[in-house]
């Protein structure tokens, strides 16, 4: 078995009223559900802030704000699943609820020796 | 009551009462954005592990730190309530204001009072009870507007009038107010309009919208528990209330069909509801004022305490159909009581009546006005004359269960013609 990071990358806009708020997370919910059940959940992993955000560009501490790319590609958060190879990893990926939101995934395999 | 499916709702509807008491009334807009943005952070959070146990106090503490936030920064450049004004402007005095405001207890008297403000005497019925639905309710534009079949933007508008209203009268209605009363009949009406477009609503994206039946429940609940607010209409509304509610389970069928009373399977009317609602409707009944609400729970109640359709005491409800038709008069109370009529005096006495129902024009676009008159033609065994009337009534159908429960109708028509 391998381990994947799934980056969440989703533009910054929550739903719009508090029960499609609910609904969307009951969606996410049931995906996690799911993959736990499976035993392809190795962490839920955390959201992140998506309006702030600093990268450091060298040693005496000089930073930017960002990275601001496309919005589309704002990593909202991250999690880290359990899958046999990249075919399963992508193949979990199905149906998840992200893709109404105008996000995707990106699936970076953990490093081995 | 119902579980957690309307969770976030009514969060934004407690912290936006709250956050509209700090800020005051006229920055109705920066709470509702303080609302998005805690209630969108939570969504974040939300989404991976599940809602937390203490999510109410969560949320609360989240919102009271981005009202100090506000505070800080728009201090000088904006105008607070001024109940506010002065203890916002020491560091001193902020935080102890704001964690008071964020007690249990005075959230709930928030929500009392944003109710109170939404049924401002200068406001339509409807913009009052479109206020309820968003501002208490927390639905959204096209939420409500999709509730009573009218376009977005024209519910944008309605609502836009509506807050205009409030930020222009300064200030959030006072519990003590002298016109408290006066107010409380306005309340009530709004509640009760809210539960019947849950209930008898025209929707489209359900047969029963019953989310607003249990946020109307929600919200008469706030007013049975302040005394002052506990008159015998209150109890009398949430009788009538809870005594429809029980019924939920039985109104729609696991095929998703409508199913009116008659064929209903009684055994499957919520029983908790049923007895908390005859609880309810023996508080009611001191007092010397009888209310539409009070005659509205009586018939429930007659209902619900009968076995069957067969059983029940039919002369009865058509005098507490009277007695209603003298407080209110409508015509589709009017079209009730000719069913009642009917399951009395017979499907013949039932048209009569029907036939003497003053300007029958008004029920010109109410599917049921046909499909009553199917139905008793139906019972009278004259089929041909009964299916044009479903066929009627199902060209008004305002919804996809309508239209079913018609189809039914219609069917049943063919079959007895080739019978």
């Amino acid at each position: 078995m391998n381990e994947f990071v799934f980056l969440w990358r989703r533009p910054q806009r929550p739903p719009k009223t508090p029960q499609q708020m609910q609904e969307t997370m009951e969606k996410y919910r049931a995906w996690f559900k799911d993959m736990e059940a499976r035993g392809h959940l190795a962490q839920y992993g955390q959201p992140l802030e998506p309006k702030t955000g600093r990268v450091v560009k060298d040693k005496s501490g000089n930073f930017s704000d960002g990275p601001y790319a496309e919005t589309k590609d704002i990593v909202m958060g991250y999690s880290l699943i359990v899958a046999k190879d990249f075919d399963e990893a992508v193949a979990l990926c199905k149906d998840h609820p992200i893709f109404d939101e105008g996000g995707l995934i990106e699936i970076r395999p953990i490093l081995k020796l | 009551m119902k579980p957690n499916d309307a969770l976030f709702r009514r969060e934004a509807a407690r912290l936006l009462a709250t956050l509209t008491r700090a800020f005051g009334v006229e920055n109705l807009t920066l709470a509702e954005d303080v609302v998005q943005e805690t209630l969108a952070n939570a969504f974040e959070a939300w989404s991976y592990n599940g809602v937390p146990p203490h999510y109410s106090a969560l949320l609360a503490k989240a919102a009271k730190n981005r009202a100090l936030d506000v505070f800080r920064r728009e201090r000088t450049a904006r105008k607070f309530a001024p109940e506010v004004r002065r203890l916002i402007e020491s560091e001193w005095t902020l935080r102890p204001a704001l964690d008071a405001m964020f007690l249990p207890d005075a959230l709930k008297d928030d929500e009392l009072r944003m109710m109170f403000t939404c049924c401002h005497p200068r406001l339509g019925e409807d913009v009052q009870v479109a206020l309820v639905l968003h501002l208490l309710c927390a639905l959204g534009v096209d939420e409500i507007a999709s509730a009573f079949l009218v376009s977005p933007a024209a519910m944008e508008k309605r609502l836009s009038r509506g807050k205009k209203l409030l930020a222009e009268s300064g200030h959030l209605f006072e519990l003590t107010a002298a016109d408290f009363l006066p107010r409380l009949s306005a309340v009530h009406r709004a509640l009760y309009l809210l539960f019947s477009e849950g209930y008898h609503g025209a929707s489209a994206r359900a047969v029963v919208r019953e989310d607003l039946c249990w946020d109307a429940m929600r919200l008469v609940r706030l007013l049975v528990e302040h005394a002052p607010a506990a008159t015998p209409a209150t109890y009398a509304l949430a009788a009538l209330m809870w005594l429809l509610a029980a019924r939920l389970p039985a109104r729609i069928d696991d095929a998703g069909n409508l199913k009116d009373l008659f064929e209903q399977d009684r055994s499957l009317w919520d029983e908790a509801l049923l007895a908390e609602g005859t609880w309810l409707l023996e508080q009611s009944a001191s007092g010397e004022v009888l209310t539409e609400y009070h005659v509205e729970a009586g018939i429930a109640a007659m209902h619900a305490t009968a076995a069957s359709a067969r059983e029940t005491r039919w002369e009865h409800i058509v005098e507490l159909y009277d007695a209603l038709l003298k407080i209110r008069p409508s015509p589709v109370v009017a079209l009730n009581r000719c069913m009642a009529i009917a399951q009395h005096d017979g499907p013949a006495k039932g048209l009569e009546a029907v036939r003497a129902i003053p300007d029958p024009g008004r029920l010109a676009a109410y599917p049921f006005y046909p499909a009553v008159l199917g139905e008793l033609e139906l019972r009278c065994g004259r089929t041909a004359i009964a299916r044009g009337h479903f066929e009627q009534a199902r060209r008004l159908a305002r919804n996809d269960g309508e239209r079913r429960f018609l189809d039914q109708r219609i069917e049943k028509c063919a079959r007895k013609a080739h019978s």
